[in-house]
């Protein structure tokens, strides 16, 4: 899950790392009482997760509540890089006078976490390593060690941080590590980390992504989540447990395996190709179970999407057994006409594996006209892709 | 022979008494895996009977080692108690640990592999977030279905559980010498390479299905590795062409992030390394044919 920027401010202040002061409003009004409270100049940021949103006019400077009610009045609501505007932070100002970039991040590569340091901030990172290499300092942190005073002067040296900032980038490395392991962050990047007019050091910058497999341990994370970005069906589908991807294309997808499905999203585009480019709808994978109730789920869900134009369910019976799949595919139908939901869209079943062929026995004997079977993923792909062309 | 897992391996199971594991023990029983006991420290010294095999409940896997000789452990504890089942296997020094909890935070994955390395690697460790390791008609350690395949001469490695059973379906005239699910989680026990280095190595693997998907660079990583290292034929298949940037498709791994991690890349690279790669499954599968025929 990736936070916003006031979300990530909020996340620094709480662990003790200096940030500026600031708020988060959603409308102008609100906009003005923070700038009242902040006092004097401030900056008006747009809350998007996506970069870029200074060039796109999302950030701008106000001298003044009425100043600040009316820069949140613009931005509030435009549209970056196609992420509506639905939040602004307000912060205090800084007299900045050096950038820095400052992250811990994955390193999926080697198994461990790294920490990128650079005493050239306030760009992409990814432009500095291009243009000027020898100032990008990566250096690997053990998993189990972390960042004591040790390593946290270690990059301080190798970035090479200047001299009268170096004891509190020590500081901060030490605690932005405590709180990445606190917060079970991926990801916590700060630019720019900033030295400002009084010698301070500042992080002035949040992007922040937290790991959603340890919401176990973190019941507070789930406040965090942007309600207005959670798609209805996405949102519908988490309540039942299921892994839901929404996408834009009209052939409902329904399979066993998070790889098979991504697999057969892969196919049926293929297959698309020669059918006026139609595209999945979706990603679900109901897992290996399958039974009856989680397929009515899965189905529901999918159906509930209007541009899906055929549904295609590909099931490979591992554990499962097929001949249990497709009673669950049959009950599933019958269950969701009990529901009161009218299915109108047809089905394309691939079942492969372990029982195929009594589970294709089930559904040919139970002849349900919209249930169509066709025995190979290629071949399946192809027809709920032509069935999908027909329907739109 | 096969890698990694034989009809020799002992192995025990940490969770064992849970409905997963023990659900998993009873069809790894039957499968002809020797399973010789399990772990559950609030169940020791009791017994639990799986259709007439009676096995043994240890305190610790160190005592379960001690008692049985085991050298194979497979792991179905909750997310939440995963890296404890694991730091307990790697100070046991078992030499194959396997993990088939999905959900396990990352810093956990990181923290007990680095306390792996800091121990000396004595421990082999497959996943987390897989279904494990199989050698055909000798043993089976996780929740692959045993009887998709018999033995044969093709190995395969994989980040995807049914893109294995799906793989291991088509080709099952052929056989498969071992299949092993690395997992679909960011950080992994063993890799991609890991796996065909072994596969180069074993006597009785004639070529070798690898099976990847969005996100990272484990596959771009192995496509070097063959070029150097690979002598066998690689045929290869990527799952996630058509995913969006951005969104977790299932795996907490098969994202990608920013131009990285896409599916395209990893096809150019093991292309570039003379790895023939299928569009489809079914496609990588006859590939995979004329290579054996």
């Amino acid at each position: 899950m990736d936070l916003f920027e006031y979300q990530g401010r909020d996340l620094f202040e709480r662990h003790g790392l200096p940030v500026l002061g600031g708020g988060v409003a959603e409308t102008p009004q609100e906009a003005r009482a923070i700038a009242e409270r902040l006092g004097g100049k401030v900056v008006v940021k747009a809350q998007v997760k996506v970069g870029g949103r200074g060039k796109a006019g999302g950030v701008k400077l106000a001298d003044g509540a009425d100043e600040a009610e009316a820069r949140a009045t613009d931005i509030l609501g435009m549209d970056i890089k196609g992420h509506t505007v639905h939040k602004v932070m307000l912060a205090e100002t800084a007299d900045i006078k050096e950038e820095y970039y400052f992250s811990y991040l994955l390193d999926r590569a080697n198994r461990t976490f790294l920490c990128i340091a650079s005493v050239a901030g306030g760009m992409e990172i990814e432009t500095v390593a291009e243009e000027q290499p020898d100032k990008v300092a990566k250096i690997a942190i053990d998993a189990v060690k972390g960042v004591d005073e040790a390593v946290a002067r270690e990059i301080v040296t190798a970035a090479q941080f200047p001299a009268e900032v170096s004891e509190q980038i020590v500081e901060i490395a030490q605690k932005l590590w405590q709180a990445f392991v606190a917060e079970d962050a991926t990801l916590v990047e700060v630019n720019p980390l900033a030295k400002v007019g009084d010698g301070r050091v500042l992080l002035l910058d949040a992007k922040i992504t937290l790991d959603e497999n340890a919401g176990f341990r973190h019941p507070d994370h789930e406040a965090l989540v942007d309600q207005s970005a959670v798609d209805p069906l996405e949102q519908a589908a988490k309540e039942k447990n299921l892994n839901y991807v929404k996408l834009d294309g009209e052939v409902g997808i329904i399979g066993n395996g998070a790889g098979l499905v991504m697999s057969t999203l892969d196919v049926v585009a293929y297959a698309g190709e020669a059918h006026g480019g139609v595209k999945p709808a979706n990603f679900l994978d109901i897992g290996g179970g399958a039974s009856a109730q989680v397929m009515a789920n899965g189905l529901e869900i999918v159906l509930g999407d209007p541009s899906v134009k055929s549904v295609f369910v590909n099931v490979f019976g591992g554990i499962t057994a097929c001949d249990e799949v497709a009673n669950g595919i049959i009950q599933a139908l019958a269950l969701l006409g009990e529901r009161g939901e009218t299915v109108s869209k047809p089905l394309v079943v691939r079942l492969d594996g372990n029982n195929a062929e009594a589970g294709r026995a089930i559904l040919d004997s139970a002849n349900n006209p919209l249930v169509e079977r066709v025995d190979t993923m290629d071949g399946a792909a192809e027809r709920a892709a032509e069935l999908a062309a027909a329907g739109k | 022979m096969a890698i990694w897992l034989t009809k020799d391996s002992k192995v025990i199971v940490q969770g064992m008494t849970g409905s997963e594991g023990s659900k998993h023990t009873r069809r790894m029983l039957a499968a002809g895996t020797n399973v010789v006991g399990g772990v559950n420290p609030r169940k020791a010294g009791t017994t639990v009977d799986f259709d007439g095999t009676a096995l043994p409940v240890f305190a610790s896997v160190a005592e379960a080692i001690k008692e049985t000789g085991a050298d194979v452990s497979v792991i179905f504890v909750p997310p939440a108690f995963t890296k404890a089942a694991v730091l307990e296997a790697i100070d046991a020094e078992i030499p194959l640990a396997v993990v088939i909890t999905e959900g396990v935070p990352v810093q956990d994955s990181a923290a007990f592999w680095a306390h792996n390395i800091a121990q000396g690697e004595k421990t082999r460790i497959i996943g987390p977030n897989c279904p494990g390791i199989a050698s055909p008609g000798a043993s089976n350690a996780g929740i692959i279905p045993a009887d998709i395949t018999p033995a044969g001469r093709i190995g395969l490695v994989s980040k995807s559980g049914t893109l294995t059973y799906q793989l291991m379906y088509e080709l099952r005239d052929f056989g498969f010498s071992t299949c092993v699910g690395i997992g679909g989680d960011p950080i992994i026990g063993t890799t991609h390479i890991d796996a065909l280095k072994a596969f180069q190595d074993d006597p009785d693997t004639d070529a070798i299905v690898m099976i990847g998907e969005i996100g990272g660079d484990a596959e771009e990583r192995a496509a070097e590795f063959i070029k150097a290292n690979v002598t066998k034929p690689v045929v290869g298949y990527i799952a996630g062409f058509t995913a969006p940037p951005g969104k977790t498709m299932g795996h907490a791994g098969a994202i990608i992030s920013g131009s990285a991690g896409t599916a395209d890349a990893k096809k150019e690279a093991l292309e570039a390394a003379g790895v023939k790669v299928g569009k489809t499954p079914s496609e990588t599968a006859r590939l995979m044919r004329e290579v054996m025929s």
